[in-house]
C-alpha cells in the first residue's frame, strides 16, 4: 500500500462546555426551540463562550434551520442523523472540522420530550424535510412559487440595485446552452438566443423559463480517497486544494441581503485555503438553479465586483472560447437537474480536470471550482479542485 | 381585492372568491402575533434589550441573544424590498388571485416579512414603494397581514 503518512485527529479539538437538562418527574416545562436554545446558551455559558463565538453547529434534525432560529451564520454544518449515535458522529466531525482549520467554535443540540408531548399538539422542531413551523406561518400563506419564486426575488432587488437586466441573465442561459451543444448527453444541445429565453413563458417575475433549472432525473456518486492513496489508482488524482461552507438562512425571508448569498464567506475562505485567486481559476462550476444563481456566484466568488455580474456574464465570456468557461457540461439549466443538482458539479469539475471531455474540454484546466448552492441561495459550498500540477 | 378603511384597525382585504390559502399554523411562540391580527393590530416581538425588533417570532433575540421580549405595535408602514408576480400559482387555492404579487417588504421596524401586495395591479409594483398593511380574514378570526401601495407612491 505505500508508505503510510501519519494523520491522526489525537488532542487537535477539546470540549469546553456541557448542558443538560432533566427531571426527576421524567417530564420537563421547556420543549421544543425553547429547550434547545436553552441547552446552547447554558453549554456556552459553561465555556464562558457567546453565540457570537459559534462558527459550526450540529443538529441531528437540520443544522441549516436551527443556525436561522440562532441567527448565526456557521461555516461548519452538520445534520448527520443516525439514531441515537448521531452526537458521536457530530462530536467526530466537529474535531475534523477544527482540526482542519474549517472552523473554531462548534456547538451540538439535542432535545426530545415524548412524554410531554402526550399532553401537547405535536410541535415539529426542525424536522430535515418538512417545512418548518416558520415557513408555515410566515411564507406559505403568501402562495411564493416554489422552487423559482424566492430567486425571482432576489432578481427583483438586484435588477432595482444594480440594474441587471432580463437580457443580461438571458446571456448566462445562452453561453451555457452553448456548452450544452458541445454534450451529448446534455437535456438540451439546440442553441437559444436571448431573445428565445426572452420569449419563454414568465415563471415567477422576472424569471422565464429558460432562466430556470431543468426537472429531469439524474444520479451520480464520488469517492474520494487520502492523496497517498490516490497515486497508487488509475486515473489522475483530482486534489481538493480548498474547501469552505457558509449559510445565513434557510428560508427567503431571512436572507440577510438578497443580492449577496453567503458565498462572499465561503468562496473567498476556500480560495485562501488553496491559495489561488479567481484569476487561476480554469473551469467554473457554478449551481446554475436559474440565471440569477449563476450570476451571484460571479459576484460572490470574486470574479467581478458585487451588481457587476450582469455585464460580466453579457460578453459572453462564459461560453465555449470565452475567458471564464463556466458550467461546462450544460448545467443546471441545459444538462440535468433533478432537484439537488451539487453533485454534478463535482463529477463535472473531476472530467475536466482529468482531460476526459472531448469536444467541451478546457485546454489545459488545472484549477476547478465546485460551488454548490442549496435551498434558496441560503448555504453555499466551495471546493477547489487541482491536479497534480497544481500542489 | 376591495379595501376598506373604514374602522381604524386598518385597511380590510375581501378576499377573492374561491381563493383558499394553505392556512397558517400557530405556536406558543407566535401566538402573541397572531391575537394580534385579530383585532387587526400588527405586533412585533422586540428585545429588551438590544431594543431592536425581530421576526420571526423566537423564544430569544437572535441579535443579542437575550430573552427578555416583549410585543409592541408597528406602525405597519414599510417599503417593498423585493416583488414578484405569479402567473402560475403552485396552490391552486389561490389561482382565482392570479396573477399576485408576491413582495418581501421591509418595514419600518427594520424587519421583513413575505407577503402579498394588493390593490394595484401586480404589473405596476416597484422595489421601493412604500406600502401599508391591509388585513385579509382567515376562518378562525385571525387575519393575514398583507400590504397596499400607498396613494402618493
Amino acid at each position: 500500500m505505500g508508505q503510510r503518512v501519519e494523520r491522526t485527529l489525537r488532542g487537535a479539538a477539546a470540549i469546553v462546555g456541557v448542558a443538560d437538562d432533566v427531571s426527576p418527574t421524567g417530564v420537563l416545562e421547556r420543549h421544543g426551540r425553547a429547550l434547545e436554545v436553552a441547552m446552547v446558551l447554558e453549554a456556552l455559558d459553561d465555556a464562558g463562550l457567546t453565540l457570537a463565538d459559534v462558527d459550526g453547529v450540529c443538529h441531528a434534525g437540520s443544522s441549516m434551520l436551527f443556525a436561522e432560529y440562532l441567527g448565526i451564520h456557521p461555516r461548519f454544518t452538520d445534520s448527520t442523523n443516525t439514531g441515537g449515535s448521531s452526537f458521536e458522529i457530530h462530536a467526530e466531525h466537529a474535531a475534523a472540522a477544527i482540526a482542519a482549520g474549517l472552523c473554531d467554535v462548534v456547538v451540538g443540540v439535542y432535545a426530545a420530550t415524548p412524554r410531554g408531548d402526550r399532553n401537547r399538539p405535536p410541535d415539529p422542531v426542525g424536522r430535515r424535510w418538512s417545512p418548518s413551523v416558520e415557513s408555515m406561518q410566515f411564507e406559505m400563506p403568501y402562495g411564493l412559487r416554489q422552487p423559482m419564486g424566492p430567486y425571482a426575488l432576489s432578481a427583483s432587488r438586484h435588477m432595482a440595485q444594480y440594474g441587471t437586466t432580463s437580457e443580461q441573465l438571458a446571456q448566462i442561459a445562452v453561453s451555457t446552452r452553448e456548452w450544452a451543444t458541445l454534450n451529448p448527453r446534455a437535456r438540451y444541445r439546440e442553441p437559444i438566443t436571448i431573445d428565445d429565453v426572452l420569449a419563454s413563458p414568465m415563471e415567477s417575475t422576472p424569471l422565464h423559463r429558460l432562466d430556470c433549472c431543468l426537472v429531469t432525473d439524474g444520479a451520480g456518486a464520488f469517492v474520494m480517497t487520502s492523496a497517498e492513496r490516490a497515486r497508487q489508482l488509475a486515473k489522475p488524482p483530482v486534489y481538493v486544494l480548498g474547501a469552505a461552507t457558509c449559510h445565513d438562512h434557510s428560508m427567503i425571508s431571512q436572507m440577510p441581503d438578497l443580492t449577496i448569498t453567503p458565498g462572499a464567506v465561503c468562496g473567498p475562505n476556500a480560495m485562501a485555503m488553496a491559495g489561488i485567486t479567481p484569476g487561476d481559476v480554469d473551469v467554473l462550476m457554478g449551481y446554475d438553479s436559474f440565471t440569477i444563481t449563476a450570476l451571484l456566484h460571479l459576484e460572490d466568488l470574486g470574479f467581478c465586483a458585487k451588481g457587476d455580474g450582469g455585464p460580466f456574464a453579457a460578453d459572453g465570456r462564459l461560453g465555449p472560447g470565452g475567458s471564464l468557461p463556466m458550467n461546462t457540461n450544460g448545467g443546471g439549466l441545459s444538462y440535468t437537474h433533478p432537484g439537488m443538482y451539487g453533485m454534478f458539479l463535482i463529477v463535472e469539475a473531476v472530467r475536466q480536470l482529468r482531460a476526459e471531455c472531448g469536444p467541451r474540454q478546457v485546454d489545459g484546466a488545472e484549477v476547478a471550482v465546485a460551488h454548490g448552492s442549496g435551498m434558496v441561495l441560503s448555504c453555499m459550498s466551495t471546493l477547489v479542485l487541482g491536479t497534480e500540477a497544481t500542489l | 381585492m376591495t379595501v376598506d378603511d373604514s374602522d381604524g384597525f386598518g385597511a380590510m382585504v375581501t378576499p377573492v372568491d374561491g381563493v383558499a390559502r394553505f392556512e397558517p399554523p400557530v405556536d406558543s411562540v407566535s401566538a402573541p402575533f397572531w391575537d394580534g391580527t385579530r383585532q387587526r393590530r400588527l405586533v412585533l416581538p422586540w428585545c429588551t434589550s438590544c431594543d431592536r425588533a425581530f421576526f420571526f417570532p423566537r423564544v430569544f433575540c437572535p441579535h443579542c441573544g437575550g430573552s427578555a421580549i416583549s410585543w409592541r405595535e408597528a406602525s405597519g408602514r414599510g417599503e417593498v424590498y423585493a416583488v414578484t408576480v405569479e402567473h402560475r400559482p403552485q396552490n391552486p387555492g389561490m389561482a382565482a388571485m392570479a396573477p399576485y404579487a408576491v413582495a418581501l417588504v421591509q418595514l419600518d421596524e427594520d424587519v421583513r416579512m413575505l407577503t402579498n401586495v394588493v390593490g394595484a395591479d401586480p404589473a405596476s409594483l416597484r422595489v421601493g414603494d412604500r406600502v401599508t398593511v391591509a388585513w385579509e380574514p382567515l376562518d378562525d378570526g385571525r387575519h393575514l397581514p398583507l400590504f397596499r401601495p400607498d396613494e402618493s407612491s
